[in-house]
């Protein structure tokens, strides 16, 4: 066990957790964003740079401050280490700047995305960069690769988080698609423009932190603030079968996994419940998915209202008179 | 029954001579008419003459289009999102191959409705467009007969390409 102290609040954890996940024990308010590090998919982590923490004490025994911000989804905890996230302005300072990398080649097209509104790179931007940008340069731009009948690839808006790759690698069989070419150049494809029909192969949207890869059948449909996320199941024999219906009035427009806290799927779910279930009466309804009150998304919905309680004149008992407590 | 005091007795006292006669009163009532001949009119002829509007009035909204004669507008919603009366509705589409010349951008609004009866002119729409796409003009929403017909499609909001709203003075400079 290491015990490990993250902006003041400490934590024991077992050895081997990284500081990310240790913070992520800990609460919300410390854990550092991430946009390539995703929990359930192995290897995955250590190319955004988005979570970038300052340690100030190296461990208990040697207790020198490492000398430059690690990467705390690659980096394990030692005994005794102390960290600054978001308590550090040399992190605010970098992350900033690795805002403003990430946007560089980003073509900011928000209002034509269909991810706006569960973007992480948004919300990220938002928090965490700033309002200009200091580049000259001209965007990079792609050819348009079609890779497929539901799945929208926009290499334009790509970070190369690599993490649709883990999912290619450890949850479909038969992996079709990758990382071309190298650096400033890479570029996610199929290999000879193959279409993408593996069982699992529709996780790579909800994986994808940015709108890069998208719902072709929920393309332009809707914004997703427009449209009701609904908790719902139904018994498949290839996964799970828990999802999130995204409604508008009696449609269903889009099926997506389950998302956790960190905006990470809770389990994976198939093509099939992904993309042909698109029935009320294929599912099973459990109820309005509960979204954050700061979420756009739960903009101009009222389920959430706790309405004063009402209270009755004869349920207005006078106060029991006490010692002292005369009127 | 006296409720109040603020009642008063009402005393009607014989009138003088001079009173009886009228003139003093007629003329002094003349007087105030006549003065009013030499004052300025409080009022215009309205369709004839407008009144001049501060650059910041928020009449009638107005679908821009840009230099080229395409629709601004990508059906982003945030117009509608941020509209606090609830007023804005719209449908995306996408653009096909030929339709560059209508449309600035891959997605556009292929119903894009106001209704103005619930429409409150606060001008949080045209704040939140980042596409330079919606703005309020100084131009008066006319009467209608009926409730459906304030309910304004793309063929009232978009500026025809022949008869461009000006809206110059609204736009705001941002320096990004």
């Amino acid at each position: 066990m290491a015990k490990v102290t993250i902006d003041g609040r400490s934590i024991e954890v077992p050895d081997g957790t990284t500081i990310l996940q240790a913070a992520r024990m800990i609460g919300p308010e410390v854990a550092p964003p991430t946009m390539c590090f995703y929990s359930k998919l192995k290897t995955s982590g250590g190319y955004c740079r988005t979570c970038l923490v300052e340690v100030t004490k190296g461990s208990e025994k040697d207790p020198r401050p490492m000398p430059k911000l690690v990467a705390s989804c690659r980096t394990t905890v030692m005994d005794g280490m102390e960290v600054g996230n978001n308590s550090s302005p040399k992190v605010k300072e970098a992350r900033k700047g690795v805002v403003e990398f990430l946007l560089l080649n980003h073509p900011l097209d928000c209002p034509i995305c269909d991810q706006a509104g569960e973007c992480h790179l948004q919300d990220l931007s938002y928090e965490h960069g700033s309002s200009k940008t200091r580049t000259d340069f001209e965007r990079r731009t792609y050819n348009k690769i079609d890779i497929g009948e539901k799945i929208q690839l926009h290499m334009t808006r790509c970070i190369l988080c690599y993490r649709c790759v883990k999912v290619a690698n450890q949850i479909t069989d038969g992996r079709v698609h990758g990382v071309m070419n190298r650096g400033d150049h890479s570029e996610i494809s199929t290999y000879v423009e193959q279409a993408i029909d593996n069982d699992f192969s529709g996780n790579v949207i909800d994986v994808c932190p940015v709108g890069a890869l998208t719902d072709k059948t929920f393309r332009f449909k809707s914004r997703v603030w427009f449209t009701k996320p609904m908790l719902a199941n139904r018994s498949c024999d290839k996964c799970c079968g828990k999802v999130n219906l995204w409604y508008k009035g009696e449609e269903v427009l889009r099926v997506t996994g389950r998302k956790d806290q960190w905006g990470e799927v809770e389990e994976f779910i198939c093509n099939t419940c992904r993309f042909d279930k698109k029935n009320t009466s294929d599912w099973t309804i459990e109820g309005p998915t509960p979204v954050d009150r700061h979420s756009v998304i739960s903009a101009n919905h009222y389920e959430v209202l706790t309405k004063p309680s009402v209270i009755h004149l004869n349920d207005i008992k006078p106060l029991p008179l006490k010692e002292g407590n005369k009127i | 029954m006296q409720l109040t005091n603020r009642s008063k007795v009402v005393t009607k006292p014989e009138m003088t001579f001079v009173e009886s006669l009228y003139l003093p009163a007629i003329f002094s009532g003349l007087r105030i008419t006549i003065k009013h001949l030499f004052k300025k009119k409080a009022t215009l002829r309205y369709p004839e003459v407008t009144r001049e509007f501060a650059p910041v009035y928020r009449g009638m909204h107005v679908l821009k289009r840009d230099e080229q004669g395409r629709e601004n507008c990508t059906a982003c919603g945030l117009c509608a999102v941020s509209c606090p009366a609830e007023a804005i509705t719209m449908d995306a589409a996408e653009r096909k191959a030929g339709e560059e010349n209508l449309y600035r951008e891959e997605k556009y609004a292929a119903k894009y409705e106001i209704n103005m009866l619930r429409c409150i002119f606060c001008g949080l729409c045209e704040e939140a467009c980042p596409k330079d796409a919606i703005y309020l003009t100084d131009r008066i929403v006319h009467s209608e007969y009926t409730r459906g017909e304030f309910v304004f499609g793309k063929d009232v909001l978009v500026e025809k390409v022949d008869q461009r709203i000006d809206i110059s003075k609204r736009k705001k400079e941002y320096t990004i």
